[in-house]
């Protein structure tokens, strides 16, 4: 999916280091994933895998502690459709920078997991909205007020220009959200990284948010990069994905691939771990082994490969897996499909003549 | 906001009638009465009072009758300005308690203000170069202003001002000025006298604060809204003064109205040691006498500064959250 022409970003083999008092987590070992303009993209994987370490990596904010050690983020920003020339390296950037800090919030917006924290307590909702039209929008106060009360209302909040005036306590979560998207979209981004937006509202309150979400992105053509846990989400919200395991991409593909011929085992096991209503003899649910390693720990060769169904031993801990192009797009991480090592395996021969 | 305000006032009220009952029944606890402790004094120094004069002071403040009878005359007498007379120096109280309580309140507001201009900005810097150089070095600094204890910074400092800068420190003003009309001048000697009594009261608390205030910025630091901010594009000092020291200011506003206590108990070693005019010695002196109107006196001052600071800090809170003037 790389060198795409529609490519709006590109990660290339990005590792991600914090660094503690207790040694170096390597939260991202070579993230490698595109997003294409007016696009979802999904990225799913279990807790601690470095979904939101990755969204920090673009938005360029990591923590202190964190840095971005080795790789390339290439964002291609809205004027240059086509032409690479004008693409910026935002890992080249500097994180406090003007030239970062006009992408921020302008061509690259985020929303966040908690909506009840995402909003300052002792400032009013429209002090926080015009934050950040004044910033990045040429605008007198007045015109900045029009854009923002149109904002709250893009968003279906009644009465917006009430919720102008109204403190953050005042308002429910499912409306809180509603603002930060607001705010998020109040400057027209290409891109939005959306960091699990739904997790913690109620299911109602969920719905409502990703219909919306969908309903803007239809309208407005932006890319999101929607972060989550739940499946069933971007079955319904993405048209592309990225399955992360670890601190690295195991497979990125379309939707419609990823639920119809997912190549990598550990999406296929993600799959059966998600109940389907159109399961009649009510079989139990499978749960993935074992529970995610701490990044600390990482387990040679394929990280993945003490959890496998479908390991070979001798071969998947002791090679790291490379980035393979299956057809149609598909990218997968995952010596099953390494034709040249899987000819070499004892184990592999071994088993194909035992069968 | 006005109820909050009604509400606030009258719990100020109700606490300082309960101070003024339990401090009068302390005051009162120990055996004797202070007629007797007051014609003992008399006739130690040669001067055998009138038993007239002794019938007067016990008609007027009602000694003979039990202690809520006196209770009662002591307080409504108070609250018309009728503070009672103090046995030991044989004056009214409120000749004696003006100078002192006005010197207590300027050393408790400008270590407030000292505390607070130090503390805050090098709080804000330890959290936001947290585990560098200079974090480590507030923390060092800090941790030796806590653990010296006051008395010795008072003498160290005393003594190096007397040799640095020779001139004395001790006391409030120099000689010339003690009994000398206000003045520039002697305005002017009194800040160059009082910067010593704020330093020292002051140290631990500056200490102290400046813990408080790069630990709740730290938490502050980590809250979402503050990402957010940041991920809106504004810069680091607007996301950092703006949002974050805006709401790590809040739990500081609440102590500030508590550290009042600490401020005027510090005041008190200090005054000693330094000979200062402030409340604290008189107190000291008037609770072991059993001069029980100059210390009855003292108490309700002391309390009802407590009480108007603890106040105006929750209306401070209020006018800066909110969620609490909303409430
Ligand atoms: N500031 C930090 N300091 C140290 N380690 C960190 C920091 N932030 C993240 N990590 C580590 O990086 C790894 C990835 O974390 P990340 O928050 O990206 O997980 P995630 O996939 O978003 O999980 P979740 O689904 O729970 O949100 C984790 O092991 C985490 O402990
Ligand atoms: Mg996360």
């Amino acid at each position: 999916m790389a060198d795409n022409q529609n490519t709006i970003l590109q990660v290339e083999n990005l590792h991600t280091h914090f660094f503690t008092e207790s040694g170096v987590i390597r939260a991202l070992r070579g993230v490698d994933f595109s997003v294409e303009r007016g696009k979802v993209l999904g990225i799913v994987g279990e807790s601690g895998c470095g979904k939101s370490v990755t969204a920090q990596c673009i938005m360029n904010m990591l923590p202190g502690n964190g840095r971005a050690v080795e790789g390339k983020i290439s964002y291609y920003p809205r004027e240059s459709i086509g032409s690479q020339t004008e693409k910026v390296d935002i890992t080249g950037l500097p994180p406090r920078g003007k030239a970062m800090r006009a992408i921020r919030g302008n061509e690259i917006a985020m929303i966040f997991q908690e909506p009840m924290t995402s909003l300052d307590p002792v400032y009013t909702v429209g002090s926080q909205l015009m934050e950040a039209i004044t910033l990045h929008q040429n605008v007198t106060k007045q015109q900045g007020k029009e854009i923002a009360v149109d904002a709250l209302a893009k968003v279906n909040l009644p009465e917006p220009a009430r919720i102008f005036d109204a403190y953050p306590h005042q308002l429910s979560g499912g409306q809180r959200q509603r603002v930060m998207i607001a705010i998020a979209l109040s400057c027209n981004p290409t891109l939005l990284i959306a960091d699990e937006p739904t997790t913690a509202l109620d299911v109602t309150t969920q719905a409502q948010i990703l219909d919306l979400m969908r309903a803007l992105q239809e309208e407005t053509h932006m890319s999101i990069i929607f972060i989550t846990h739940d499946l069933g989400v971007v079955a319904e919200m993405c048209d592309d994905v990225a399955v992360m395991y670890l601190g690295k991409v195991v497979e990125q593909t379309t939707v419609d691939a990823a639920f119809h011929s997912p190549q990598h085992p550990y999406t296929r096991a993600l799959l059966r771990s998600i109940p389907r209503l159109t399961d009649e003899n009510q079989t139990r649910l499978d749960v993935i082994k074992g529970r995610v390693p701490d990044p600390s720990v990482v387990p040679p060769g394929c990280a993945f490969h003490p959890r496998c169904p479908e390991v070979i031993p001798g071969l998947c801990d002791v090679h790291t897996p490379e980035v393979i192009k299956l057809g149609g797009g598909q990218e997968v991480r995952c010596l099953l499909y390494d034709d040249k090592l899987m000819a070499q395996s004892p184990t592999r021969t071994a088993l194909a003549e035992s069968r | 906001m006005l109820a909050y305000f009604v509400r606030r006032l009258f719990y100020m009220l109700t606490t300082m009638v309960f101070v003024s009952l339990i401090g009068f029944f302390i005051i009162n606890l120990p055996p004797g009465s202070y007629i007797d402790v007051y014609q003992a004094q008399r006739q130690n120094m040669g001067t055998s009072t009138a038993s007239a004069e002794l019938e007067a002071l016990t008609r007027r403040y009602g000694l003979d009758k039990p202690v809520y009878v006196q209770y009662w005359k002591w307080i409504t007498g108070f609250v018309q300005g009728d503070f009672g007379i103090s046995f030991e120096y044989n004056r009214e109280v409120k000749e004696l308690i003006w100078q002192r309580l006005s010197f207590t309140v300027l050393i408790a507001l400008g270590t407030l203000i000292f505390t607070w201009i130090v503390a805050i900005p090098i709080g804000i810097y330890a959290a936001t170069h947290q585990y560098k150089i200079g974090d480590n070095a507030a923390t060092f600094v800090g941790m030796a202003g806590l653990s010296i204890p006051d008395f010795m910074l008072a003498l160290v400092l005393m003594v190096i001002v007397q040799n640095v800068f020779g001139f004395s420190v001790s006391g409030l003003f120099s000689r010339e000025y003690i009994d000398a009309p206000w003045s520039l001048a002697k305005i002017g000697d009194l800040i160059k006298h009082l910067w010593v009594p704020v330093l020292v009261v002051g140290t631990s608390g500056t200490a102290g604060l400046m813990r408080i205030m790069r630990g709740n910025l730290l938490d502050i630091l980590n809250m979402q809204y503050v990402q957010a901010a940041r991920a809106r594009g504004l810069s680091e000092p607007l996301v950092i003064i703006k949002h974050a020291v805006r709401n790590a200011l809040h739990p500081l506003i609440m102590l500030l109205g508590m550290s009042l206590p600490s401020i005027i108990s510090g005041s008190l070693v200090v005054s000693i040691v330094l000979g200062l005019p402030t409340t604290g010695p008189l107190y000291f002196a008037a609770l072991r006498n059993q001069d029980m109107y100059l210390a009855g006196t003292f108490l309700m001052f002391l309390a009802g500064m407590l009480v108007v600071g603890n106040f105006l800090a929750d209306i401070l809170l209020a006018l800066v959250d909110p969620r609490i003037r909303y409430e």
